[in-house]
């Protein structure tokens, strides 16, 4: 009990340090705003930031959701296919190796529309953790089993069906988790180099917006929600992990 | 049953897992493969199930046979179940593979499940029971299509002794009553002793099979107690270290 209350405990000490840091040293607040204040800037325009949290997440789920059916759906062409393996594999690796920022202003003038050049952003970070572990888990059934089902006379597609795609879900879900807050991370980077040339309504152009403005409380509500989003998706699909892997029994 | 007539098996890398290996099975057998590590029993049992083809040399079945799948029955030394699969739906896969459904398998299933003591744990799952009891679970799926011939690969080489000698009868009194043919590869004297009416000793590098021993031991649990029994393991040991050296 003790210990799961230390870092709530711990949080809150820090946030006391701050505030009195702040105020003892009088440090003006467009360098380094206190708590409280941050608080006043949410409290000033919670409507506006919720909105900007909202759109930043639909970019976020959009390609989380597109980064599962894609990186799923590759994975098992790879696995019944060892031609498919070979094409597919040096260039999905080929995609993970390239820094987004690079590559991001490419993919925003290309695409036109701003919301989906975001989404295709953020799915381009988000894809490789699902592909991979898709790809892992599908290739986890010790070969004894294999042996087992070509004994029985099983097909490729009864093999992938019955023992390759169960063995996987675990594997999927905990890509899943990695993959959700490296979406979110995708669509905040894209959202900074789209500026305000882009979709100009998500988390981080509000803070962009903020720090041009010198804005800076306001600039901290918005990486305090932006934060608190990343906790809440980390666990959120934890917890769905969790919860399938409960209802299949092999918790 | 069938006949392994001068059979050889090299892998890619080049190992050469068997040498003209010969051997005949007849129906009703026990035959226990005995041997230490490397003499290539696993690789003749694979070769016999036919998830691996011989370089040299051919198995045939009598009357030319082919064996259809559920014929033969295959135990790994380790349970290999579906872990996210209750004991009945993994004792249910080989005939779901076989295309019929769970209503038109259940009798089998219950019967099986019952032969092997595994009744009150059909809805459990593999990491909810021991050691012992998966490898129960993987014989009940290995004999569900009510096999002619059952391989087993070390099955109980890593149960604890006691678990072990309880395996080893009710193995005993399952062959003894399903009349089925049992192939048993071990590393364990003792075990072969116990268990087989012919043990086929093989050497390694390169595997072959260098004498076959006969044994005359009544089939029930007491044979461990009967002085035969000592008699027939210490005859293993001599041949066995004479075929070493």
């Amino acid at each position: 009990m003790i210990l799961r209350l230390a870092p709530w405990f711990f949080g809150l000490l820090a946030l006391f340090a701050w505030e009195g840091a702040v105020r003892g040293l009088d440090v003006p607040a467009y360098i380094v705003p206190a708590p409280s204040s941050v608080f006043q800037a949410f409290v000033a325009d919670p409507l506006g930031l919720a909105v900007s949290l909202a759109s930043t997440l639909t970019v976020t789920f959009a390609a989380l959701l597109v980064a599962a059916i894609l990186g799923a759906s590759m994975a098992i062409g790879m696995a019944t296919s060892r031609f498919a393996q070979a094409a597919i594999q040096p260039w999905a690796v080929a995609l993970q190796v390239t820094p987004l920022p690079a590559i991001a202003p490419l993919i925003i003038i290309w695409v036109g529309d701003p919301f989906t050049s975001l989404v295709v952003c953020a799915t381009i970070v988000a894809f490789f953790p699902l592909f991979a572990n898709t790809a892992t888990g599908l290739a986890s059934p010790p070969p004894e089993l294999a042996d087992l089902f070509q004994l029985y006379g099983a097909g490729r597609f009864r093999t992938l069906t019955l023992l390759r795609l169960p063995a996987a879900v675990p594997y999927f879900l905990s890509g899943l988790r990695i993959s959700g807050g490296l979406a979110l991370v995708g669509a905040v980077v894209a959202e900074l180099v789209a500026g305000s040339g882009g979709f100009a309504s998500g988390l981080a152009y509000r803070i962009l917006e903020a720090s041009y403005r010198l804005e800076m409380p306001r600039m901290f509500a918005a990486l305090v929600l932006l934060a608190l989003a990343g906790i809440a998706i980390n666990y959120g699909l934890g917890a769905f992990g969790d919860w399938v892997t409960r209802r299949r029994g092999n918790a | 049953m069938l006949t392994i007539a001068t059979v050889g098996r090299r892998f890619p890398s080049g190992t050469e897992a068997l040498r003209d290996a010969s051997l005949r099975l007849q129906t009703g057998d026990f035959v226990a493969l005995l041997g230490p590590s490397g003499c290539g029993k696993s690789t003749l049992l694979r070769l016999i199930a036919g998830l691996d083809q011989p370089d040299s040399g051919t198995i045939t079945w009598d009357a030319g046979h082919k064996p259809q799948p559920g014929e033969i029955g295959y135990v790994f030394q380790d349970a290999t179940l579906l872990p996210w699969a209750t004991t009945e739906e993994n004792v249910f896969l080989p005939l779901r593979l076989r295309g019929l459904t769970r209503t038109q398998a259940q009798r089998d299933i219950a019967a099986v499940l019952a032969r092997v003591g595994l009744t009150g744990f059909e809805s459990a799952r593999p990491q909810q029971l021991s050691g012992g009891m998966r490898m129960r679970v993987s014989i009940a799926r290995a004999l569900v299509t009510k096999p002619k011939l059952l391989l087993m690969d070390e099955p109980f080489a890593a149960l604890d002794e006691f678990t072990r000698h309880k395996l080893q009868a009710d193995l005993l009194a399952l062959w003894r009553d399903l009349g089925c043919t049992v192939v048993f590869v071990t590393h364990s004297i003792y075990e072969a002793a116990f268990l087989a009416r012919r043990i086929v000793l093989m050497t390694p590098r390169p595997g072959r099979i260098a004498r076959e021993i006969q044994s005359s031991l009544a089939p029930s649990p007491e044979t461990r107690l009967d002085p035969a029994y000592a008699t027939l393991v210490a005859d293993i040991s001599k041949a066995m270290e004479a075929a070493l050296a």
